[in-house]
């Protein structure tokens, strides 16, 4: 048996430091919005010619009066993913780029993705994140609270609150991209995040139930550690998926499997570190439990 | 919980055999006419564009008032009310009249079925708010007002939209209303929207008017430009005839100058009117006006009583084609803006499909040899019950021929990384009953038993994230949403019906066996 338990307070704190370097990185350094939530153009194109390179289409670019933009290597040799910024979704906006584009270095290139979103739209899309998130935070307080009891609740909330937030803080870090499929993954990385700290919670329930003279400090251990080759397997198939999906997905599902991964390993670490020493801070003990069952 | 009758057996054999054949028929063309569902490719895959166009309903809005003052207008001079100051300032009417007057002129606006309420009975609403401040009125559309506006430019909108994108020939496009101001058109295989977009682009308002020098015209006088933006033109206002009056538009050379026009059909109607103002108006410049320029402005020469024509203005084939349809297919009511566009080519969807697929091949294979490496004989029928579980999961997709997205395939991969979670709870608690209990059977019903809450609420944790996803997400995220929900039920399914029922074979032919597991 490991014992988990001797290092709650250790973890707590680095759990909180952790939770607050992120807070503090979002709050000044602030998160890298891709085109879907701060609106302007991204194209990704495919160079036929090898002597396109990325400082020759940033040189191309820079002539078209586009304002601020940014130019780098998608994936292939070949591949280069184009943002700019201005917000400029009328009809022929992307038509007159292709053609300057061709007039400067040839027409050895094609479009493969176009995507423009018009500032309205992203403000919507960023507004419409936001809620699914916050959303799927309260159904799951809600359902726990309904499951279990509201110390649990509040320990699986707090939980994912630090998956969350560490996430976007990693994310705002590295300078990663937060487009639509980031909220996608957070919101996934909510769903497994609870999924590990319910099982967990679930054997700490039937602990409770069983024994009446273990205290809660001994008993989340013992409860961590008996599902523990569980939380481990669990979490290594679903990493195997998810590196798969990482190293040949695609560069399109890149961040968003760098998310999941993230947000998995946190979310088991969490499930042990945060959902458990929760519940001993609030002094759940058979009583808890005992009170649901004579409802 | 390890019973199983033949019964039993037999049928879930037989739905796993109808599931492999659902699944395996999106890849393999059967020579039959049993089954021919498919998945349907979101645009990321098969390529394609996605615009989400917004109706600027200022104009009509303003259109609207405009018809209101004349209607006000002629009501107050039916009555032999004195007003002033008629006008429309900042989106309402203002007039002011003097008091005795006012519970008159209030009673006509809350008049239920007067024409200044045409819909009071379907909505219980007045059309305009009126607010009365001293001797004057000031009236705004109401909220129901222009939700009727909205929904009508919208409905015209929309149908106007689907004639210019069929006469295109794209394939299959998907036309939808979005809100009551939007409307969403998919173009499946379409990689370059250029033609479609500046077509959707056009209002197409055609009006023929005269070129006049006289700025007293009694109709009023207004200067246009020619679309070069250099030439100008003062046109009078009155429209001798509109784009609503043409039956007909095509693309045609002209044989004599070898220039390309757009030669037009008029109706009865139009062709009376035409007939008349061509035989008053010889020697006269006719402006032909689209969109607020003009196109050409030719001298009239003979009257043109045929009710056809031709417009002729610097046309490419290609342009005059264009002009012609957007006749054809009638003018917008209110002017379309593109506001989201998302367009990707063929050749990136098939990359996207191939590194798809590959990724889940590795994932897969990386999966079935760990588990197996971990439960030996227990991994098996996990694997097996994954392959089952996979088939299942696109057998369903397939039956309701959902669209299948790129982050929908990582969706399934993950689902794929997630669905061996509740075999492993199962597989961990009957190898923990085991321990202390020796019987084989008595273990793995109780571990089966005692797992079952665990699975329950871990799995509809993320079944509740998935719903929230597919509420609030759009387009590829949410074919990411439905590959999860639908691979949650296939998981639970699968596990408790296929791998149940294998452990249970086995179990039960190895009864005596120590350390089974």
């Amino acid at each position: 048996m490991i014992n988990f338990n001797k290092f709650y307070k250790l973890f707590n704190l680095l759990s909180l430091s952790l939770v607050v370097i992120s807070v503090l990185l979002l709050f000044f350094k602030g998160l890298n919005f891709g085109v879907d939530f701060k609106g302007g153009t991204l194209i990704e194109l495919r160079a036929n010619d090898k002597n396109i390179n990325v400082t020759s289409l940033r040189q191309s670019f820079s002539k078209m009066n586009l304002g601020d933009f940014n130019v780098k290597k998608f994936g292939n040799e070949n591949d280069f993913l184009i943002k700019i910024e201005k917000k400029d979704t009328s009809a022929n906006a992307i038509e007159a780029i292709k053609k300057e584009l061709i007039s400067s270095i040839g027409s050895s290139f094609n479009f493969r993705r176009v995507e423009n979103v018009g500032p309205k739209v992203s403000a919507e899309l960023l507004k419409s994140g936001v809620i699914a998130i916050a959303l799927s935070l309260a159904a799951m307080l809600f359902y726990i609270w309904i499951r279990f009891e509201w110390q649990f609740s509040l320990g699986a909330i707090l939980a994912l609150f630090h998956d969350v937030i560490i996430t976007l803080g990693l994310f705002s870090l590295f300078n990663l991209e937060i487009n639509l499929s980031i909220v996608a993954a957070v919101l996934t990385i909510v769903g497994y995040s609870m999924n590990d700290t319910v099982v967990i919670y679930d054997r700490v329930r039937e602990n409770l139930r069983k024994f009446s003279d273990i205290k809660i400090f001994e008993l989340t251990n013992i409860s961590i550690n008996e599902t523990l080759s569980r939380t481990i397997i669990t979490s290594v198939t679903t990493l195997l998926a998810l590196v798969s999906i990482y190293l040949f997905g695609g560069e399109i599902l890149k961040g968003f499997s760098l998310a999941m991964i993230m947000g998995v390993v946190f979310g088991t670490y969490s499930s042990i570190y945060i959902a458990n020493p929760i519940l001993v801070k609030l002094r759940v003990s058979q009583k808890t439990i005992l009170k649901e069952d004579t409802k | 919980m390890l019973y199983f009758s033949r019964l039993r057996i037999a049928l879930v054999s037989l739905i796993t055999i109808l599931f492999i054949y659902i699944t395996l028929s999106n890849f393999v063309k059967f020579d039959d006419n049993f089954f021919s569902k498919k998945i349907n490719l979101g645009l990321d895959l098969q390529g394609g564009s996605y615009l989400l166009l917004e109706i600027d309903n200022g104009p009509v809005a303003i259109q609207k008032l405009q018809n209101t003052t004349t209607v006000i207008r002629n009501y107050l001079k039916d009555k032999n009310i004195i007003f002033t100051d008629l006008r429309i300032e900042d989106k309402a009417i203002l007039f002011n009249i003097s008091k005795q007057d006012n519970e008159t002129v209030k009673s006509f606006f809350l008049e239920k079925e007067s024409e200044i309420n045409p819909y009071y009975s379907q909505y219980q609403s007045h059309q305009f708010d009126l607010l009365i401040q001293e001797n004057e009125f000031k009236l705004t559309l109401s909220k129901y007002g222009l939700v009727k506006i909205k929904t009508s430019s919208q409905d015209s909108a929309i149908e106007i939209v689907r004639r210019r994108i069929d006469e295109v020939g794209t394939n299959e496009p998907n036309i939808l209303k979005r809100g009551n101001d939007r409307i969403l058109v998919e173009l499946p295989g379409l990689d370059d929207p250029m033609r479609i977009k500046s077509l959707l682009g056009k209002t197409a308002n055609l009006t023929f008017r005269f070129v006049t020098q006289n700025n007293s015209d009694t109709f009023g006088v207004e200067t246009l430009q020619f679309e070069d933006d250099v030439n100008e033109a003062l046109v009078s206002k009155r429209i001798i005839l509109s784009g609503d009056n043409l039956l007909d538009a095509q693309p045609q050379m002209n044989n004599q100058t070898n220039e390309t026009v757009v030669s037009f059909t008029l109706d009865r109607v139009g062709a009376k009117r035409f007939g008349k103002a061509t035989r008053t108006g010889i020697g006269k410049q006719l402006a032909i006006v689209l969109d607020g320029k003009i196109v050409s402005a030719p001298v009239i020469r003979d009257a043109i009583v045929s009710g056809s024509g031709q417009i002729s203005g610097n046309f490419t084939f290609q342009s005059a084609t264009d002009l012609a349809l957007l006749l054809r297919s009638g003018a917008l009511p209110a002017p379309l803006y593109i506001i989201e566009e998302r367009t990707v080519g063929p050749d990136l969807g098939q990359d996207s499909i191939n590194a798809g697929v590959f990724a889940l091949l590795i994932g897969f294979l990386l999966i079935i040899i760990f588990m197996f490496f971990k439960y030996k004989i227990f991994g098996l029928i996990a694997n097996i019950t994954l392959l089952v579980n996979l088939f299942f999961l696109v057998g369903i997709l397939t039956l309701f021929e959902a669209t299948l997205t790129l982050p929908g395939i990582a969706g399934i991969i993950l689902t794929v990384g997630m669905a061996v979670d509740a075999n492993v709870l199962i597989f961990e608690r009957i190898k923990e009953e085991s321990r202390n209990e020796k019987n084989n059977m008595i273990a793995f019903d109780a571990g089966y038993v005692k797992s079952k809450t665990a699975i329950l609420d871990a799995n509809i944790t993320t079944l509740i994230a998935a719903i929230i996803l597919f509420f609030m997400g759009s387009g590829p995220v949410k074919g990411f949403s439905v590959t999860l929900a639908v691979g949650i039920f296939t998981t639970l399914f699968t596990v408790y019906f296929i791998a149940r029922m294998l452990t249970s074979l086995y179990v039960v032919k190895n009864k005596e066996k120590v350390n089974l597991i």
